[in-house]
């Protein structure tokens, strides 16, 4: 057996791909849930309930799908370029700092002035947050995997200082939390009575414009150009530097906003568990969707099912919800199989 | 001057260098894993995800009733196993290492996280286990066998790498894998055994975290040391000797800036401190890029035929 690349991949290959990776990770964990005693068709069926079944279940789905398709749109611009930036996590955290501090009453200003003002700060410092990883890549050749990595751990720890120090709210019981952003920083609901908010128009607007800028400018050109070959791009002319920083800032501002749009959207104020992986997550969605834009809003609609799903799986039934994370990591190793399999076909001999 | 001399009185004392081991262990023994993958030509992101797993398994083969060395036995399986994965994916397939192996990290931590709810759905305080005891010897080298282990492997390693056969072959397939296959070596055989050889070091470098420093399992008690390791790999340009004098050195500024934390009596953030450790590994990186010779064919799939 030998795999022969395809001179071309039809679309119907492409869309089949992801389909095809989520039922092969649905099938490999139907072990694990035949493992803990659970009968396994109830046990899926309360998942696609629990994430689908009702007007409350969709809307909490959509809730968490929100920054997921801002860390997903975060890792799919940087991907593309070839910037592995793996710090989506921290770059959400810099941006739910920076709109704590903004909205948190120090501006006074009408909605329609701080919300705009609130979400563009935290995409700036989210995207200073990688600039640092990325200047140090193209500067001096450090590796970005491990630069990004590390700084998850130390913005974790700048947030968990801050909460406990200057930014602590002095009604907050005692927890480490901040106070919560002023009402003219919060981003209105989309639907009444339920927890989804506007930053779910921002993030399907945004990457809408992604698509766009992908396929019908010169940046989004370069940009994969630079990602396909940088020394053929830097030989035809385009500044190739140039490219990889602008992308980190995009990148970077992407997870910040996600980091603003889940304080000033959801939570209100911010906490050490404002996000439960979204940057790593963040990572599955963009391959899942690979790389697309688009397909990021699909992937992490996707994701944020299984997610809540598991959650009301895990309150009916003796299965821990830590099935979901072992679901979404298998996604991404069976997409990448998937994903292989568009590019390529097996030959006999 | 009370600084220095507070400085001086902790370099001579015993209990510091006692720290100082404990801490370099499982940095010695995961960057050891890193570097042999490394130097087949895989990267293995996937380090992080199978420390928590060896961490996990050594705990839980223990707690269910096995002996410590079954312990270790049951995570370095694990790891070979994990790294059997991450070797599939990346070597005859030849997909991205970077993300097959943030793949295999959030697979193994998350794996690790559901096991252990499975098996203790209602543990509030982590159960405890009786870990390896230090060895009956004076001063610093008070330490359980695991550290002694770690210290072995460094010799044990540079010599396989560079005195046997074997480890020629694995350092010629990650500098120049046509040329290792037109020697009649076997690329993918040996790519991939050396990959599930590093991993099960990882995962030994978990269970340490259990099984010695440690007598509980908690679900982020890796902390990122993995990614630690591969910045220590850097800076040990891929060489055993080098992975030693970075950990035992990391673990001086580690163990340093714990006492400094107590000694400074709160007049910093303690989170000031816990930072240091991922800056000075940043900071290492950044001294040691321009120089760094890394091997040649790292994260260069090889495919027969392809050129």
């Amino acid at each position: 057996m030998r795999l022969e690349p395809r001179a071309d991949s039809p679309l119907s290959l492409q869309l089949i791909a992801p389909l095809g990776a989520i039922a092969a990770a649905l099938a490999l964990c139907a072990v694990l849930v035949a493992w803990t005693g659970a009968p396994v068709l109830r046990a899926y069926g309360l998942l696609i309930e629990g994430a689908l079944g009702s007007r409350f279940a969709l809307t909490e789905t959509l809730t968490r799908a929100t920054p997921l398709i801002l860390t997903g749109l975060a890792a799919a611009v940087a991907f593309r370029a070839k910037l592995w930036n793996i710090g989506a996590e921290g770059q959400l955290y810099m941006g739910a700092l920076t709109a704590v501090i903004l909205g948190g009453g120090m501006i006074d200003l009408p909605a329609g002035l701080l919300v705009p003002l609130v979400m563009l700060a935290a995409m700036a410092v989210g995207g200073a947050t990688l600039l640092g990883p990325a200047v140090l890549k193209v500067r001096f050749g450090v590796d970005e995997v491990v630069t990004t990595l590390l700084l998850n751990f130390v913005v974790l720890l700048l947030v968990s200082m801050l909460l406990e120090g200057p930014l602590k709210d002095p009604m907050g019981m005692g927890w480490p939390q901040s106070a919560p952003v002023i009402s003219a920083a919060e981003l209105p609901k989309l639907i009444a009575r339920t927890r989804l908010h506007a930053g779910l128009a921002i993030a399907v607007g945004l990457a809408i414009l992604l698509w766009l800028i992908d396929t019908r400018t010169i940046w989004g050109y370069e940009n994969r150009a630079v990602g396909a070959n940088p020394r053929a791009a830097a030989f035809a002319g385009m500044p190739v530097t140039w490219i990889m920083l602008r992308t980190a800032l995009l990148s970077g501002g992407l997870a910040g906003l996600a980091g603003a749009a889940e304080v000033c959207g959801l939570k209100g104020y911010l906490t050490l568990d404002l996000s439960p992986g979204f940057g790593y997550s963040g990572i599955v969605v963009a391959m899942l969707a690979q790389l697309h834009p688009l397909g990021v809003v699909g992937a992490a609609v996707f994701i944020a099912a299984i997610f809540v799903g598991a959650d009301a799986m895990s309150r009916a039934m003796p299965i821990p919800n830590y099935i979901a994370d072992v679901m979404v990591s298998t996604s991404l190793l069976c997409m990448l199989v998937a994903g292989l399999l568009v590019r390529y076909r097996l030959r006999r001999g | 001057m009370d600084i220095v001399a507070t400085l001086l009185d902790t370099l001579i004392s015993a209990a510091f260098w006692t720290a100082v081991l404990r801490i370099a262990t499982p940095y010695v023994l995961g960057t050891l894993g890193e570097l042999i993958c490394e130097r087949a030509g895989v990267l293995n992101l996937g380090i992080e995800g199978i420390m928590t797993l060896g961490a996990m398994a050594g705990w839980m083969t223990v707690y269910q009733g096995g002996g410590l060395w079954a312990g270790v036995l049951a995570a370095a399986a694990c790891g070979a196993l994990f790294g059997l994965l991450h070797a599939a994916l990346t070597v005859p397939l030849g997909l991205s290492q970077h993300v097959t192996g943030i793949g295999v990290t959030l697979l193994g931590t998350s794996l690790s996280s559901f096991v252990y709810r499975l098996v203790l759905p209602q543990a509030s305080t982590p159960p405890t286990i009786v870990p390896f005891q230090p060895l009956p010897l004076p001063g610093a080298l008070a330490q359980t066998p695991l550290t002694y282990s770690a210290l072995a492997l460094v010799g044990g390693i540079a010599y396989v790498l560079y005195r046997t056969p074997v480890g020629l072959a694995v350092r010629m397939v990650g500098e120049n894998p046509a040329a290792a296959e037109a020697q009649g070596l076997n690329v993918t055989a040996l790519r991939v055994g050396a990959v599930m050889a590093g991993s099960a070091l990882m995962a030994l470098a978990g269970s340490f975290l259990t099984l010695s420093a440690f007598n509980a399992f908690f679900f982020n008690m890796v902390n990122g040391r993995g990614w630690i390791c591969i910045a220590l790999v850097v800076f040990a340009s891929w060489r055993p000797g080098k992975a030693l004098v970075g950990a035992l050195l990391f673990a001086v500024f580690d163990a340093l800036q714990v006492r400094l934390q107590q000694a400074s009596g709160g007049v910093l953030p303690y989170q000031v401190f816990l930072m240091m450790p991922y800056l000075l590994s940043i900071l290492a990186l950044v001294l040691v890029a321009r120089r760094a010779s890394y091997p040649h064919a790292l994260m260069v799939p090889y495919r027969k035929g392809e050129r």
